[in-house]
C-alpha cells in the first residue's frame, strides 16, 4: 500500500543553514510561490527517503521565537501550529541549528516543544562546528531536551544521511504517540528569560565551547567593518555589480535581441501579411522578447545578491549602510532592493522580502521605481544624442556625460525625497523598526545553494514573462493594429488605430508639458517595458526598423521636436510611472491593488509637475 | 571608593565604546527611548541572547555618530543602534 505523503516543515533561527539543508534535502524539486494573501515566499520542495517514503518539507521563514513580529514569522508560527489556512499540518518538524551557535536555537525548540508537535533538532554544519573545536554530547542532548537529536553537514554529499535514516524510523511510528497537546501561548518577558536560561543550562551541560572564535570572520571583519574602509569595500563590491550588470550582460542581451529580431523576421517571412503575422511578429515575439532580454542582467543581480548573503555579506552592508540611509527614512536592508533596481525594479520589489518591518518594506517598495532602471537607458540615449550637444564643458567634462549623470541623480535625490516624505506624513503611526541584525559568520558560498537560488528566480521572472507582459503585449498590440486602415490609405497605419484615438484624446492633456500626439501613443506600449517606447516613437514616425535605427529616429526627432519637448520628455522618464510589470509585481508584493494605484499616481504626477516645469522653463529660456 | 576593587561602574551599552568589554548586568528598556514598546524590546534583546551573565564585547561602529554598534554577545555578533543598546546594562 502507498503511504501518504509524509509532511516535514523546517523550522530555525536565520542563519542556521536551513536553506541550504532543504536545497541539500530537495535539489531542485521545489516549488517557489507565495501563502495566499502575504507577500511571504513559500518554498516547498519534495523528495523519497531510502526506505521509499514519498516526503513534502516546506522551509519555513527564519524566526527566534514564535510570538510572529512579521508576516514571515506568523507564518511560521501558524504553520507549526496548524493554523495556517489550506496548509497541512506538519506531521514533523525539523528545528534546524547552526551546531556553532546553539543558544538562541535551543532556546526556540523549547518553545516550540510546547506545541506539541513531533520534532527533530538537527545539528546543521557540524563539520564546521567540530573544526572550530566544539564537542556536543548528542545523547545527552537528546534526553535533556526530549526530543531526537541527529547533526548534518548539509553541503557535503551524504551530510544528510543520518536525519533520512532517523525521518524513515520516525515516520514508521508516526502516529497519536507522538502528538501531544499544545500547550503554546506567547511567551511573556519572563518566561522568555526563563526559557533562554535552560538553554543555557543545558548548552552548559552538554556542550564544550572552545575559547577560539572564528578568527577569519575577525580578521574579514576588521576591514569590511572599518567606519572609512568599510565603505569603500562597498563602494568597490558595488562598482564591479553594476559593470557586471551594465557591461557583461550585454553580449548576452544583444544575442537574446538578435534571437528574437531573427526570430521575427522568420515569422515576417514565412507567413503571410496580415494579422496573424503582425501578431506574432509585433505583439508576441517582439513584445514578450522585450522583456526577456532582461533575463541577463536579472541573473547576474540575483548572482551576486545570492552570492554576497551566502557568504554573510549582507547583513554587513546593511550595517554599513543603516544611519546613511536613515536620514531619508530608510532601513538598512533597504539598501540592496534599491541597488538592484539600478538594473531593474522588478528583481528590487522582490529583493524587499529582507526587509522584516512591513513600513520600511512598503516605503522602499514605493520608492524602488524611482531608481533609474536600465530599460531608461536606450530613452536617455536617444534624446540626449539627438539634443544635446557633444561639447565639454569647463574644459573637460563632457555635456552628454553631465546629463546622462543629472538623470540618475535626480532619480536617486527623488527617491530619497519621497521616502522622507513617507515617513513625515503616510506612514508615521508604524513605529520605526529597530536595527537589529546577526552578523553570522562568514562561510564559504555554496554553488549548488546559489544554482538553485539564481534558477528559481529566472524561472519565476519567466513565467511572468509569459503570462502578465505576454497579456499586456497582446493588448498594446490590439491597441495599435485596430481598427484596420481603410485600403488605400497613405498615412501610417497606427495614425487610424485605438492607440492613435487615445493618443489624441491624451494630447490637451498632455500639450502643456510639451507633448504631442505621436509621443502620447508612444507612452502606450512603453507601458509594457520602457525601452519600447522607442521603438514606438520610430514606428509612429514611420520609419523602417526598431532599435538598430535609433541615430535615425534621433534625427528624425531633432527636426520635429523642440528642444524644450526633448528635455521634457527627458524629465519625464526619470519618474516614468508607465511600466506594466512594475505595477504588477508592486501588485503582487504588497498583495493591494491601492498600493500599486498609488505608485502609479505619485509618480504620473511627479512626472506630469517635472514636465510641466521643464517644458515651461525651457520655453522660458528661448528653447520652444 | 567604597566599591570593591572587582565591582565595575554599570552603563549602558548603547554609551560603550569600541573595545569595551564586559557583562550584562540587566535589561531595562524603559529608559531606551525606542520606539518599540518596553516588553517587545525586552523580548527581542533576549531573543538575540542578550541576558544577565551574558558576556558582550563592542567589535565595530558605524561611520555617523558611531552608530550601529556591532556587539559580540558570548559567541555571536549582533548589529543594534546605540539607542536600542541603551536598554542593556553592563560593567
Amino acid at each position: 500500500m502507498e503511504l501518504p505523503l509524509l509532511h516535514l516543515a523546517l523550522v530555525g533561527t536565520p542563519n542556521s543553514g536551513k536553506t541550504s539543508l532543504f536545497n541539500a534535502l530537495t535539489g531542485s524539486r521545489q516549488k517557489v510561490a507565495n501563502y495566499p494573501g502575504v507577500t511571504v515566499e513559500r518554498k516547498e520542495g519534495f523528495f523519497v527517503t531510502p526506505q521509499g517514503r514519498q516526503v513534502s518539507v516546506v522551509d519555513l521563514p527564519g524566526t527566534y521565537s514564535l510570538r510572529g513580529r512579521s508576516p514571515d514569522e506568523e507564518i511560521t508560527r501558524d504553520f507549526v501550529l496548524g493554523k495556517a489556512t489550506g496548509e497541512t499540518v506538519p506531521d514533523l518538524v525539523l528545528c534546524v541549528a547552526d551546531s556553532t551557535n546553539l543558544r538562541l536555537t535551543i532556546r526556540l525548540l523549547l518553545e516550540l516543544k510546547r506545541t506539541g508537535r513531533p520534532m527533530v533538532l538537527v545539528l546543521n554544519m557540524f563539520d564546521i562546528a567540530s573544526r572550530r573545536g566544539i564537542s556536543v554530547d548528542v545523547a545527552r542532548l537528546a534526553k535533556e531536551l526530549g526530543v531526537p537529536v541527529v547533526t548534518s553537514i548539509a553541503v557535503r554529499k551524504g551530510g544528510t544521511a543520518d536525519l533520512l535514516a532517523l525521518t524513515d524510523e520516525i515516520s514508521a511510528k508516526l502516529a497519536a504517540e507522538l502528538q501531544q497537546e499544545n500547550n503554546w501561548r506567547a511567551l511573556s518577558v519572563a518566561e522568555l528569560r526563563a526559557t533562554q536560561r535552560e538553554a543555557d543550562r543545558i548548552i552548559g551541560d552538554c556542550v564544550s565551547l572552545p575559547a577560539r572564535p572564528d578568527t577569519w570572520t575577525a580578521r574579514i571583519d576588521a576591514v569590511v567593518l572599518h567606519p572609512v574602509g568599510g565603505l569603500v569595500v562597498l563602494a568597490l563590491i558595488l562598482f564591479v555589480m553594476f559593470q557586471a550588470v551594465f557591461a557583461w550582460a550585454q553580449p548576452l542581451m544583444d544575442l537574446l535581441n538578435n534571437g528574437f529580431d531573427a526570430l521575427g523576421e522568420f515569422v515576417h517571412a514565412t507567413l503571410p501579411t496580415g494579422l496573424v503575422q503582425s501578431f506574432l511578429q509585433n505583439g508576441v515575439i517582439s513584445g514578450v522578447g522585450s522583456v526577456i532580454v532582461f533575463l541577463p542582467q536579472i541573473i547576474i543581480i540575483f548572482l551576486f545578491i545570492l552570492l554576497l548573503e551566502d557568504f554573510g555579506y549582507m547583513a554587513r552592508a546593511a550595517f554599513l549602510m543603516d544611519r546613511i540611509m536613515g536620514g531619508a527614512g530608510l532601513h538598512g536592508r533597504a539598501f540592496i532592493p534599491l541597488l538592484s533596481s539600478f538594473a531593474c525594479a522588478i528583481p528590487g520589489i522582490m529583493a524587499t522580502r529582507v526587509i522584516d518591518n512591513k513600513r520600511d518594506r512598503l516605503t522602499t517598495i514605493l520608492i524602488a521605481p524611482l531608481m533609474t532602471c536600465s530599460a531608461r537607458i536606450p530613452v536617455y540615449t536617444l534624446i540626449i544624442s539627438a539634443f544635446i550637444p557633444a561639447k565639454d564643458v569647463w574644459g573637460f567634462i563632457n555635456l552628454q556625460g553631465l546629463v546622462m549623470f543629472g538623470l540618475y541623480a535626480t532619480g536617486i535625490a527623488s527617491a530619497l525625497a519621497v521616502s522622507f516624505l513617507i515617513k513625515f506624513f503616510m506612514l508615521r503611526d508604524f513605529a520605526p523598526a529597530p536595527f537589529m541584525l546577526e552578523l553570522p559568520d562568514y562561510k564559504m558560498p555554496q554553488l549548488k545553494s546559489i544554482a538553485i537560488g539564481v534558477y528559481t528566480r529566472a524561472k519565476m521572472f519567466l513565467h511572468r514573462a509569459g503570462t502578465t507582459i505576454f497579456s499586456m503585449m497582446v493588448l498594446i498590440w490590439f491597441l495599435a493594429s485596430f481598427p484596420q486602415p481603410p485600403a488605400g490609405a497613405t498615412e501610417p497605419a497606427i495614425d487610424f488605430s485605438l492607440a492613435a484615438i487615445i493618443g489624441k484624446a491624451l494630447e490637451p492633456l498632455l500639450a502643456p508639458v510639451g507633448f504631442n500626439w505621436q509621443i502620447a501613443v508612444a507612452l502606450i506600449p512603453g507601458m509594457a517595458a520602457r525601452e519600447v517606447a522607442v521603438a514606438a516613437l520610430g514606428t509612429v514616425y514611420a520609419i523602417e526598423g526598431g532599435k538598430e535605427a535609433a541615430e535615425q529616429i534621433g534625427s528624425v526627432l531633432a527636426t520635429k521636436w523642440s528642444l524644450a519637448t526633448a528635455l521634457s520628455m527627458l524629465a519625464w522618464y526619470i519618474f516614468a510611472p508607465q511600466c506594466a510589470s512594475t505595477l504588477a509585481v508592486i501588485r503582487r508584493e504588497t498583495g493591494s491593488w491601492g498600493w500599486m494605484a498609488a505608485t502609479f499616481g505619485y509618480m504620473l504626477v511627479l512626472a506630469y509637475a517635472a514636465s510641466l516645469l521643464t517644458y515651461n522653463v525651457a520655453v522660458a529660456m528661448g528653447a520652444g | 571608593m567604597t566599591d570593591t576593587h572587582d565591582t565595575r561602574r554599570e552603563l549602558p551599552l548603547g554609551l560603550a565604546r569600541r573595545g569595551y568589554t564586559g557583562i550584562i548586568q540587566h535589561l531595562s528598556a524603559k529608559d531606551a527611548g525606542s520606539a518599540l514598546s518596553d516588553i517587545e524590546l525586552e523580548s527581542r534583546l533576549i531573543e538575540l541572547g542578550f541576558v544577565e551573565g551574558a558576556r558582550v564585547e563592542v567589535l565595530h561602529e558605524g561611520l555617523v555618530g558611531r552608530d550601529p554598534i556591532a556587539v559580540r554577545v558570548d559567541n555571536i555578533t549582533i548589529a543594534v543602534r546605540r539607542r536600542e543598546a541603551m536598554a542593556i546594562i553592563v560593567a
